[in-house]
């Protein structure tokens, strides 16, 4: 028996994993890491202070103005206050967040990811901490490869417990938003919080100082979906953070009179916190933080040259420009035919007119839900089991469960109704009843309230099989304010 | 068929020694991670079978005599303990007291429809509907022995011919055909009399016939014109609730045969927290009076 094996395969599959280059970021001052200290600012004093306002609900409803309150399975924000039935407006906040998100990145390009977003923010706070501990990139760089004396060892230990530091008041902060944030922090000091506070604590806090202090870039480049997909919502109408390289190449001494204005400083590339060139052009790891854009603002005006070689710009007048100065030699009069070609950012275009009409049509079907949402609800459940009780004078009676919802605060005092046939007689047990004989519904503050409900249908109406009724649920004058339809049985002949 | 175990020339890995029409199988083995949480759950396995029941043989209980049943009444007593103090409280109240209290009834409704459905349904229904056969529905508002709190509590506490005191309901109804003390004839004029109480006789003749019947042998018990007497246990017969069926046949072998059904003793069987509980529930079901 002849065999013929078979060719080994001519790929070379090679390894797919890439050793991590630790990126050592340089500070930066200009005008967007201005900006970004004001965003960090604003929104970590948000996230460390919101637990902490208060909101008065009245008696028995907690004062904590945003709190998932799991145990009563009620969601308080401000005046707002959902049951666990009404999650779906969470998910549409969710949703016009997501909407809001694509429109903003169609028009601007990756601000959330350079500004806002919490991994850029902690990540930018704790690199902070790193500058004032380490020193900056070349103190950093040398700690890193020279000896592990007793000045790397305290170093590092006073980075490390301040990342801490920062990581369990982030933690911390978290379960303030599931819990009363004062009586929490106090059990939690103490020791007498619950094993699930601590266990979510610790989780906070180990994710925080795990993806701020040592994954940093790594998360925005292998872990999140988002810069995967983004490049579908940016168009050359966006703008992004580039390099003018028009302008910049060939890149020379500040001296060469054949060189563009790029020096090769490499200010670019030290600042940036993914540790890319934005040189090289669009990238997946670009996070369009724009402190490259500072840094070489800073380069052009010590060498006395226009600033923005590197600038927050749409691919549309980058390719204009290009276009424009080609073939011409370095200088001003390149500079000035660049810059003059470029048309100002079409913000009204196409993609950016549907995801606005995408956003107001998903307000308008938010609001709608919420101005429509119904914060008293009537629910009749017929009995089951004896679907209807024969009556020693021929009469028939069935038993009805009612549940009565009060989303408010506040008791409501209602009188029921029942529509159907002349002469059913309604009786709601543990009811009282109002002047008129009616039953008085009585609602607890906020909650479900469940009576059982008989109705009798005496001899002489000889109801047969199901005959429709309706509860009907009266306000003080009168009107109805609820209705709820359901049958009433009897035997088939 | 088995070969030599070899070196794939193409891979360079060992083969299995294993070869079908010229295709030898390569031995890939599983990771080892895989392996080894394997023979760890296998060792886990070989010291709960040792510690724990696991195996179906009668007894084989395992060295820390564990079992499910076994570990049942700490459980129950650890729950009994939970709630002693409201049983308490039910077992020193009234039924009354009990349905006056809003937080006393809610808890008594919710334990008296799981003992309920655990006690009384298998005979009385889900929803103490009831069935024809002997059956009476516990919602109507027909009740052979009473339905106020008082009533229904003795008759749960006692039952109904259950040989347990002389406190238990019921005395028995006469057979009067097999006694002698009818023909067939007298015990179907008898019926026709019952019948017509509820205006659906068909024969004139026999209810007159039968009315005399009626107040000789069944109104002492039943009354004149069929009220029934609670007392005695002897139901109304002129109204639409028929415990063994309301058509002629029915009621002629109720007269010609006698019915007497049995409802066991509750008193010694249930807490008397429990018994409340019922009563309270019994009475809300409907029909309570």
């Amino acid at each position: 028996m002849s065999v013929i094996p078979p060719r080994a395969p001519q790929i070379d599959e090679g390894s797919l994993y890439a050793t991590h280059q630790k990126v050592y970021p340089r500070a930066v001052s200009g005008t967007v890491r201005r900006v970004k200290w004001a965003v960090l600012v604003l929104l970590l004093g948000l996230y460390y202070i919101v637990p902490w306002l208060r909101w008065d609900r009245g008696p028995n409803a907690p004062d904590q103005a945003v709190l998932v309150d799991i145990g009563n399975a009620r969601l308080f924000f401000f005046g707002f206050e959902l049951w666990p039935q009404e999650i779906y407006f969470l998910t549409g906040i969710l949703v016009l967040g997501a909407i809001g998100l694509f429109a903003v990145t169609s028009l601007f390009g990756r601000v959330w990811c350079g500004f806002t977003c919490p991994q850029t923010v902690w990540t930018d706070l704790f690199m902070w901490i790193e500058r004032r501990i380490e020193g900056d990139r070349n103190a950093r760089i040398k700690l890193d490869q020279g000896p592990k004396d007793s000045v790397w060892w305290r170093a590092k230990l006073r980075k490390h417990v301040a990342w801490l530091a920062i990581a369990m008041a982030t933690g911390g902060a978290w379960i303030m938003y599931f819990n009363d944030a004062p009586s929490v922090t106090w059990a939690m000091l103490t020791g007498q919080a619950s094993l699930t506070v601590y266990g979510f604590f610790a989780l906070f806090t180990a994710t925080t100082y795990v993806l701020a202090g040592a994954a940093r870039e790594q998360v925005c480049t292998y872990m999140c979906p988002w810069p995967r997909f983004q490049g579908a919502m940016l168009d050359e109408n966006s703008l992004v953070v580039t390099y003018r390289d028009w302008r910049g190449e060939p890149r020379g001494k500040p001296t060469d009179p054949t060189a563009g204005d790029c020096v090769d400083c490499k200010a670019c590339v030290h600042v940036c916190p993914t540790g890319i060139d934005i040189r090289d052009g669009q990238q997946l790891e670009c996070i369009g933080c724009g402190l490259c854009v500072d840094a070489c603002d800073d380069v052009m005006k010590r060498l006395d040259r226009p600033t923005g070689l590197v600038a927050f710009e749409t691919l549309k007048n980058l390719a204009a420009s290009e276009a424009a100065t080609k073939g011409m030699a370095p200088g001003p009069q390149l500079l000035a035919k660049g810059m003059a070609v470029r048309t100002p950012q079409k913000l009204l275009r196409p993609r950016t007119l549907v995801y606005a009409g995408v956003l107001g049509a998903a307000v308008l079907v938010m609001l709608g839900a919420w101005l429509m949402r119904a914060t008293l609800t009537l629910t009749v459940l017929p009995d089951r089991a004896s679907l209807y009780v024969q009556l020693a004078d021929g009469g028939l009676r069935n038993g009805f469960t009612l549940k009565l919802a009060n989303k408010l605060r506040g008791e409501l005092a209602l009188p029921l109704v029942l529509e159907g046939p002349q002469g059913l007689r309604l009786l709601v047990q543990d009811a009282g009843l109002d002047a008129q004989g009616r039953p008085l519904l009585t609602t607890r503050d906020d909650g479900i309230t469940q009576w059982r409900a008989l109705v009798t249908a005496p001899e002489g109406l000889r109801l047969r099989g199901a005959t429709p009724i309706t509860f009907r649920l009266l306000d003080a004058e009168g009107r109805t304010i609820l209705r709820q339809s359901s049958v009433f049985l009897g035997p088939d002949r | 068929m088995p070969t030599k175990i070899e070196k794939d020339s193409v891979s360079g890995q060992m083969t299995t020694g294993h070869e079908w029409d010229g295709l030898k199988e390569l031995n890939t083995p599983l990771p080892t991670w895989w392996l080894y949480t394997w023979y760890v759950c296998i060792a886990f396995s070989l010291v709960w079978v040792v510690l724990y029941p696991a195996l179906p043989i009668t007894g084989a209980t395992g060295l820390l005599g564990w079992t499910a049943r076994g570990a049942l009444p700490a459980q129950q007593a650890a729950e009994r303990t939970r709630i002693e103090p409201m049983l308490a409280r039910l077992r020193a109240a009234t039924p009354e007291q009990i349905a006056a209290d809003p937080e006393l009834r809610g808890f008594a409704l919710a334990g008296g429809r799981v003992a309920f459905a655990n006690n009384c349904a298998g005979c009385h229904g889900a929803g103490g509907q009831g069935a024809v056969g002997g059956f009476p529905s516990l919602a109507d508002d027909d009740w052979i022995y009473g339905g106020s709190f008082e009533a229904i509590q003795h008759t749960i506490r006692h039952g109904v011919r259950a040989n347990e005191s002389d406190e238990q309901r019921g005395i028995a109804m006469p057979a009067f055909q097999t006694t002698g003390m009818l023909n067939p004839n007298q015990v179907s004029d008898t019926a026709e009399f019952v019948l017509s109480l509820t205006g659906r006789s068909t024969d004139a003749a026999a209810v007159t016939r039968g009315e005399a019947l009626y107040t000789e042998n069944c109104a002492s018990c039943h009354s004149d014109r069929g009220e029934g007497n609670r007392d005695l246990g002897a139901p109304r017969l002129n109204d639409r609730i028929w415990l063994y069926g309301g058509d002629k046949a029915a009621v002629m072998r109720s007269i010609a045969y006698s019915r007497a059904g049995v409802m066991p003793s509750w008193q010694g069987r249930l807490d008397p927290a429990m018994i409340n509980m019922l009563t309270v529930y019994v009475h809300a079901m409907g029909g309570g009076e």
